[in-house]
């Protein structure tokens, strides 16, 4: 145990003397916020927009009044075909295409359902987050005041569908927040702990304590804390700049994100202590690291919806722990769910965890060679 | 103290250490020298368990600690490997920790040995800011603290100024007088001759061990040193009579193997060439022309064939 304690005092003091680590731990996720929070903070006015007016009636132009009056659209263009509608989004020359079917003013007047096509050039998130969010209040607002009039009726009069193209699942930033979370404790996990490691197998230090009394697994035991430690540290920050700055809710229980962030951890721990067994130096396990964060990034769904992917690359997915964990931490922060309904995730990285550990034990032997 | 029976290690294909029988004495000061490569690293690791033998046997017995049978002992790596970024004290009180001494006895300790070792002044400096004699002093330190009966040293003073070496290997004597054994390797023939007893490694094998004295006694060459007037390097290279030269700046050694008819042929070399010669006298072999012989020449018939002369 005083074994243990020396080792964190070791660690801790090593760690506040190292300059780059505590920039790198406090700074990865301020700028990630920072940078995936001005997104949802920018609102985005004076869109230019084309319309597309097929039906030439008092209600459509009603309709393109309410879009400019919000301020969000400005109307730079009106065409009458479709093929230009699209042509100037190509060409970003407008962002944004509303395009009225020709029996627009009949449907309003029967009181069916009308619909409006608003196209977004969803390729720029800030602009089409914001475009669509606009679109829909104004449909929503338009309806209901139509309603208004027409009381009783079944049917929403207006109905905006908003299509955004090329990011057709519109990813908001809102929605990536908490998973910024996720790879900034597989970062620390992975790649800190990793190098942690094999840096003292580097410097030959390890040779030195292994002729000490100290067991393998005391030694893990204080290497390791300080990085959890650590990660908490770094997940407090993100969240509470999250909310501070973003108005980023948290709508679950804060205990439960924090121990169910715990089985995360040690997943990953389980990668970072199995990198530091194979890795020959330190740019090694970084660059193994790597190789282990960009799928992360790329496959868990933080940057693309699992449900939009091919059914093998999905399966793939399955073998990365964030993507389990991005399930638990959007649930808990976002929808507000509890451990009822995460226990498959929270099995998913317990095998992790066990399994990755269990790799790691059987080739860790007390040597160096 | 340390008893080996046919250690072996191979790294893949190479063969790091063969085959060797060692003993080491309780009280020794065993010096392990050898050319780069010829495995003296392998067989200390071996020695602190390390890495495991691929065959053979290790014992490590105490005498003193009676009933125990393994000893304790401290070890100093070939490479500094203690903590760069934590200062003397915090390295100290590091490694006392994990040798389970509480703070009290690791400050008494360390005190005492940072007396003798020089370093008081240095407690608060960070590892990485030490020459590199006094990181050595340091990393001796720290294998001494559990006070250990065996001090196992890998090159301790390679790379350390001859001043810092000397004062060093005074460490040493001190502690070996104290009743510590060592066992230590090292590149420097001064220092082997400074051992008590000494094993030359070459390809992984323990070629010969004896005390410094009775190896240079047994060396089957005689040594010529010769002044004269030429300073060319390599100009008695070629002699038939002379199987080695080297030049010193002022000086040539000659490596031969009869006195008497090279001293004739010298002599009448430089006659023949018009260089007066000032000095030519023979002289007695050091441990730096012992190991230049065991490295180059047929190291094993010497060895089996020799008697050791008292
Ligand atoms: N971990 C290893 N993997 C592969 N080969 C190794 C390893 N350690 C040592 N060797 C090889 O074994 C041989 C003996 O090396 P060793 O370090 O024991 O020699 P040494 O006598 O200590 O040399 P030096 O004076 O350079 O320290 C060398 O050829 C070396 O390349
Ligand atoms: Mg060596």
């Amino acid at each position: 145990m005083s074994r243990i304690l020396a080792v964190l005092y070791k660690e801790f003091l090593q760690m506040k003397r190292d300059k780059l680590t505590i920039g790198l731990i406090f700074m990865l996720p301020l700028v990630q916020l920072l940078l995936f929070g001005y997104a949802i903070q920018t609102e985005v006015k004076h869109i230019p927009t084309v319309v597309f007016d097929q039906s030439l009636s008092p209600e459509s132009r009603e309709i393109t009044r309410a879009f400019t009056a919000s301020g969000y659209f400005d109307v730079v263009a009106a065409t009458g075909n479709y093929q230009q509608v699209t042509q100037l989004i190509d060409r970003g020359t407008v962002k944004v295409g509303i395009i009225f079917p020709p029996d627009y003013a009949k449907q309003v007047r029967s009181g069916d359902t009308a619909a409006i096509q608003v196209l977004v050039d969803a390729t720029d998130s800030m602009v089409s987050n914001s475009a669509i969010a606009t679109a829909n209040s104004i449909g929503l607002l338009k309806s209901q005041q139509v309603l208004a009039e027409k009381v009783g009726q079944f049917k929403a009069p207006y109905d905006i569908r908003v299509r955004p193209w090329y990011n057709p699942d519109g990813i908001t930033a809102y929605y990536m927040v908490p998973a910024i979370l996720g790879i900034i404790v597989t970062m620390t996990m992975v790649m800190m702990t990793s190098m942690g490691i094999v840096r003292e197998r580097e410097r030959g230090t390890l040779e030195q304590l292994m002729v000490t009394p100290i067991k393998s697994y005391e030694l893990m035991i204080g290497k390791i804390i300080p990085y959890i430690a650590l990660g908490y540290l770094q997940i407090t920050v993100a969240l509470l700049v999250g909310a501070i700055v973003f108005d980023v809710p948290i709508r679950g229980s804060l205990l439960e994100l924090y121990l169910l962030t715990l089985f995360f951890i040690t997943a990953s721990l389980g990668i970072g202590v199995l990198i530091s067994n194979i890795a020959k130096n330190q740019m090694q396990a970084m660059q193994m690291s790597f190789f282990i964060l960009l799928p992360s990034i790329l496959l868990s769904g933080f940057m693309f919806p699992r449900e939009a992917m091919p059914v093998f690359i999905k399966a793939l997915s399955n073998i990365i722990p964030l993507t389990f964990y991005l399930t638990i931490i959007r649930g808990i922060v976002l929808k507000g769910i509890g451990f009822a309904y995460l226990v498959p995730q929270v099995t998913a990285l317990l095998v992790f965890t066990v399994i990755l550990m269990g790799i790691s034990i059987m080739r860790f032997k007390k040597k160096i060679a | 103290m340390i008893f080996t029976e046919t250690l072996t290690k191979k790294f893949s294909s190479i063969t790091a250490v063969a085959g060797v029988s060692l003993q080491v004495q309780q009280g020794d000061i065993f010096g392990l020298v050898g050319p780069d490569g010829a495995g003296k690293t392998t067989l200390i690791r071996m020695l602190c368990g390390l890495i495991t033998p691929d065959s053979g046997s290790i014992t490590m017995v105490d005498n003193a600690a009676s009933g125990e049978s393994s000893a304790s002992f401290g070890y100093m790596p070939q490479k500094f490997s203690l903590y760069g970024d934590l200062t003397v004290m915090e390295n100290i009180n590091f490694f006392g920790a994990m040798y389970g001494l509480n703070g009290t006895i690791i400050n008494q300790r360390a005190d005492e040995i940072l007396q003798i070792t020089n370093l008081f002044r240095f407690k608060q400096r960070f590892a990485d800011n030490l020459s590199g004699g006094m990181k050595q002093k340091l990393a001796l330190t720290c294998a001494l603290l559990a006070r250990p009966r065996l001090l196992v040293l890998d090159e301790p003073t390679f790379g350390v100024d001859p001043e810092s070496r000397k004062e060093f290997w005074k460490i040493l004597y001190q502690l070996n007088q104290e009743g510590m054994t060592i066992l230590v390797s090292t590149p420097y023939m001064d220092e082997a001759e400074l051992c008590k007893r000494v094993g030359f490694m070459n390809n992984g094998r323990l070629v010969v061990v004896d005390s410094p004295k009775n190896m240079k006694s047994r060396y089957p060459y005689r040594i010529l040193e010769i002044k004269c007037a030429s300073r060319q390097p390599e100009i008695f290279q070629g002699l038939p009579e002379i199987l080695e030269s080297n030049f010193y700046g002022d000086k040539y050694r000659l490596v031969v193997q009869e006195a008497k008819i090279a001293e004739a042929a010298v002599v009448e070399f430089l006659q023949g060439r018009d260089i007066p010669l000032y000095r030519l006298k023979e002289t007695k072999p050091t441990m730096e022309d012992v190991f230049v012989a065991l490295a180059e020449k047929e190291v094993v018939e010497w060895s089996m064939s020799s008697q050791p002369v008292n």
